[in-house]
């Protein structure tokens, strides 16, 4: 039986659904994003369940029991707020005691467990700092210090790094990871952040609209998406019109700018129109005249990779090829591009 | 955020009575139909307020504070703009002296004011006037008109008068184009605080006026000194009528919170 | 600051030329009579020849020995404390309140609390003497209610001066507690909750301190407009119930012992401003750590 369960949730703001019949189940220790462009109901269903807001219906179950109607402080999960909501009047051992001081621990632990705890996240030098003496990625730390500390069932994330600037984003990410995987707390993510539920979960909820898109692991997501929206959101990918010739025991034949792809497994109605989605590192880029021809626009250096953007019959293309120490491909150069078969993925929706 | 449960809206309920429970009594006595003070319990009746054309010390008094509060506004404006811009965005030695000592009527009781100002006005010859007087009221409030500018001016965008000068405006643009239009609510809000600050001020104004140049405040309570009858409650009506309407502009222009904020 | 980026010559007088008319104005104004008024302070007064030329410091030795001025300042003070006290205690929750209503209310309702501020102290006072009077609302209340037909009157009393002086007052405490509650980030309350913490918990552990620098800076204002109020207690307190300020107004304008009203705005000056550097000194130490 999962851990924590969401059946049906709902939640109204007057005419407004932010949060229409949500179902997830979550076992224990695992490492779930809810991820989604902003007003996509993520932060919504994580104020369910943290408690700081009410569901319209439905029921939230944690360990089998019904906590839908239970009081945040009766809740005891951990939470990371976006603003890290630190107590600015308490130095960080303060900020972290104070869960262990509601649970009326002696005073002696409590100091001992705060400071472990900031051990744990490396703040022990800053014990009896004040938030505002502190950097962001300090204060991050104290608030995870402080989320952990209570030993929590479930540890909450409300887009914890977006606070971050880049490179120390994309070092909390592993951090954060390891931690939790060491501690073995389950965790709830919520990001817009396509990268950081890709690097961190262990399956991602994809949402929009309020209504869950697609549940699956981060490589199922992005090899496997399961419309054209979730293929745009996670990644970046291609959107090319093909369309539907025929099919036999090979699975279905499209027609993809002149050129017939074989896609096993389907079968498609005869001249309807579809979309394809081949993400821009599936393309192979050479000088050999096979494949379909396109014209360089422009080219990005990346440092590891090359980002083209180049027209061609099938319209304008995006193209990353792996930096191999040579020059790469200059503005109005033309190349051909190929891909393998398992690079498409089809989706039965006019572009 | 937590709602508010019943207990405090009905202390807010009672907050609010108690300050409008003032104001309501005054403006309930103002339309009494009887000669002496009391509550319009028969019936309401404008007689005090057609009173007031007969008492005509209270109008000229009102129009010796609407002068004074325009002129001393003016000119504490006039003082307050440069010196903000200067304080706001320039090093200069002696910087936060000055800024200090301009401020430094708030912290000075009206009443010190006053009579620092009784005994100079009759030392140099200007007891009692009206030039004395405005003189007086542009101290006191000329750090209420510098405090809403110097807010503006240093919460003014440093690159946007950079930017304009790159594209080739001059200093004198600059300022009239990009500067002026920047600080502008800061300072008709400060003008237009300075002159209520101005107009209903008493304690020093006590000292300073003369019979000549009693503004409404010290008119008002000369009055009250001495009795207290309908005709006082129907002049205070009126003017809480029009603090309102300027209060309301003031809101508008500014944002009453803001301009509150830490006075004192 | 990148002035001498584009300083031209002269610029570096700018700034005098920016201030100097307001700062020549003050000292003639302003140095000159408060200067005057303490030289004034330190001369004798005659009641039959006036002012005399001697340099004494009588004035204040009388003032700080007389239990007569004892009496006053100490009512003064004692006035401006409890006036403090109450405004607190009314005036947080007040603004507690405000700061969760949401708009329009919140709006309409700053405008009535902030409102009477701009409307004269006269006339705020004025209502107060129409409630207190022997012929007012509370006798007319009392006689309702049955306790008896005797006028109750609160004009000059102590506790008539502490009501009117706390409802002029108690914007300032609402609008600086409000300020300092406008900058709590409300999920710093949803992370004291989600720790486990009551909702009262969260209001005096959380909430409360990050008010505090909001509630001293009203104090401070409160108190000192409170000891140096004029208009009120002439008002409702009149020649039975003075403080400082009408004290000093007597001396001036009744008396004409000018020397030593002026003594007495001294001293009231000397304690006002001593009251507000040490209160501010105090505060800076204790919150220049924890907030900005």
């Amino acid at each position: 039986m999962s851990f924590l369960t969401l059946e049906s949730l709902n939640k109204q703001f007057g005419d407004f659904t932010a949060v229409k019949g949500l179902d997830l189940s979550i076992e224990k220790g695992e490492f779930i994003s809810l991820l989604g462009p902003s007003g996509c109901g993520k932060t919504t269903t994580l104020q369910m369940i943290a408690g700081l807001l009410t569901p319209t219906n439905g029921r939230i179950l944690l360990d089998g029991k019904d906590i839908s109607h239970t009081p945040p402080n009766k809740r005891g999960l951990g939470i990371v707020f976006q603003s890290y909501a630190l107590f600015p009047h308490m130095t960080a051992t303060e900020n972290v005691a104070f869960g262990l001081e509601m649970r009326s621990v002696g005073k002696a632990e409590r100091l001992e467990r705060a400071r472990a705890a900031l051990k744990q996240v490396k703040l022990d030098q800053f014990a009896d700092r004040y938030p505002k003496q502190m950097s962001g990625g300090q204060r991050q730390r104290v608030a995870l210090a402080r989320a952990l500390v209570i030993e929590p069932p479930v540890l909450l994330l409300d887009e914890p790094l977006s606070n971050l600037d880049a490179k120390l984003r994309e070092d909390m990410r592993m951090e954060l990871r390891l931690l939790q995987q060491d501690i073995g707390v389950t965790t709830i993510l919520v990001t817009h952040d396509q990268e950081e539920a890709l690097s961190m979960s262990d399956r991602i909820v994809v949402m929009k609209e309020g209504q869950m898109e697609q549940l699956a692991s981060p490589l199922e997501l992005y090899e496997h998406p399961r419309n054209t929206f979730v293929s745009d959101f996670v990644g970046k990918t291609n959107l090319i019109r093909a369309t539907a010739h025929a099919n036999d025991a090979a699975g279905a034949h499209v027609l993809v700018d002149g050129e017939m792809i074989t896609l096993p497994g389907h079968s498609l109605e005869e001249g309807r129109d579809l979309t394809i989605s081949i993400r821009p590192e599936k393309f192979h880029m050479s000088d050999d005249a096979s494949g379909h021809e396109v014209e360089v626009r422009a080219a990005i250096f990346l440092g590891s990779s090359w980002l083209y953007r180049v027209s061609s019959k099938m319209g304008d293309l995006f193209i990353t090829q792996p930096n191999n120490g040579s020059a790469g491909y200059k503005k109005g150069q033309s190349a051909y591009v190929r891909w393998s078969q398992d690079a498409v993925t089809l989706f039965e929706e006019g572009k | 955020m937590q709602r508010l449960g019943p207990l405090a809206l009905i202390f807010h309920a009672l907050f609010v009575l108690f300050i409008m429970a003032p104001l309501l009594m005054v403006i309930a006595v103002s339309f009494t139909d009887k000669g002496y003070l009391s509550l319009p319990t028969d019936g309401l009746s404008l007689r005090w307020f057609y009173a007031i054309a007969d008492n005509p010390d209270f109008i000229d008094a009102f129009w010796v504070s609407v002068w004074l509060a325009f002129l001393s506004a003016t000119l504490a404006t006039a003082i307050a703009v440069p010196a903000s811009l200067a304080i706001a965005r320039k090093r200069f030695w002696g910087r936060n002296t000055i800024a200090a000592f301009l401020l430094s009527p708030l912290m000075i009781p009206h009443l010190v004011l006053g009579v620092a100002f009784l005994q100079f006005y009759s030392k140099i010859g200007l007891g009692g006037s009206f030039a004395g007087l405005t003189a007086a009221h542009v101290i006191l409030i000329t750090p209420y008109a510098l405090r809403l500018s110097l807010a503006s001016a240093t919460g003014l965008p440093r690159d946007a008068e950079d930017a304009a000068m790159t594209l080739g405006a001059s200093r004198w643009v600059t300022f009239r184009r990009i500067t002026l239009p920047l600080i502008l609510p800061g300072v008709a809000g400060g003008w237009l605080l300075s002159f209520i600050t101005s107009f209903d001020e008493l304690t020093m104004s006590v000292f300073v006026a003369s019979p000549a140049t009693q503004t409404l405040p010290v008119r008002m309570y000369h009055h009250i000194t001495q009795t207290i009858d309908p005709l006082i409650a129907s002049v205070s009506t009126a003017l809480i009528v029009l603090t309102f309407l300027v209060m309301l502009l003031l809101d508008r222009l500014y944002g009453l919170d803001k301009v509150f904020v830490g006075k004192g | 600051m990148s002035d001498q980026a584009h300083a031209g010559p002269g610029a570096k007088a700018a700034p005098y030329w920016m201030t100097g008319p307001g700062v020549i104005f003050f000292i003639a104004l302003l140095g000159a009579p408060m200067m005057m008024t303490f030289l004034l302070s330190l001369h004798s007064y005659d009641f039959t020849l006036g002012i005399q030329d001697d340099w004494t410091l009588a004035n204040y030795i009388e003032v700080l020995g007389d239990p007569y001025f004892h009496k006053i300042f100490g009512r003064t003070f004692g006035l401006a404390l409890l006036v403090t006290v109450i405004c607190v205690a009314i005036g947080a929750p007040e603004a507690y309140v405000l700061s969760r209503l949401s708009n329009p209310w919140k709006s309409v309702f700053l405008l009535v609390v902030l409102g009477p501020l701009l409307i004269s102290v006269v006339v705020r006072t004025l209502g107060w003497a129409l409630f207190f009077g022997g012929n007012g609302v509370l006798t007319m209340t009392a006689q309702a209610l049955g306790f008896g037909e005797e006028p109750v009157s609160l004009m000059f009393t102590f506790t008539g001066m502490t009501i009117a002086l706390v409802h002029v007052l108690v914007p300032f405490m609402v609008i600086s507690i409000w300020a300092a509650l406008q900058k709590i980030d409300p999920q710093s309350e949803d992370a004291a909750l989600t720790l486990g913490a009551s909702k009262f918990t969260t209001l005096r552990r959380i909430t409360l301190p990050q008010a505090m620098p909001g509630i001293l800076s009203g104090s401070i204002i409160v108190f000192a407009l409170t000891a140096s109020a004029f208009a009120t207690p002439a008002i409702i307190g009149g020649r039975r119930m003075k403080v400082v300020a009408t004290a000093a107004y007597d001396e001036y304008l009744s008396t004409l012992n000018w020397p030593l009203g002026a003594t007495i705005a001294i001293l009231l000056l000397v304690a006002n401003i001593a009251i507000i550097v040490s209160y501010n000194q105090l505060v800076e130490r204790r919150f220049a750590k924890v907030f900005e």
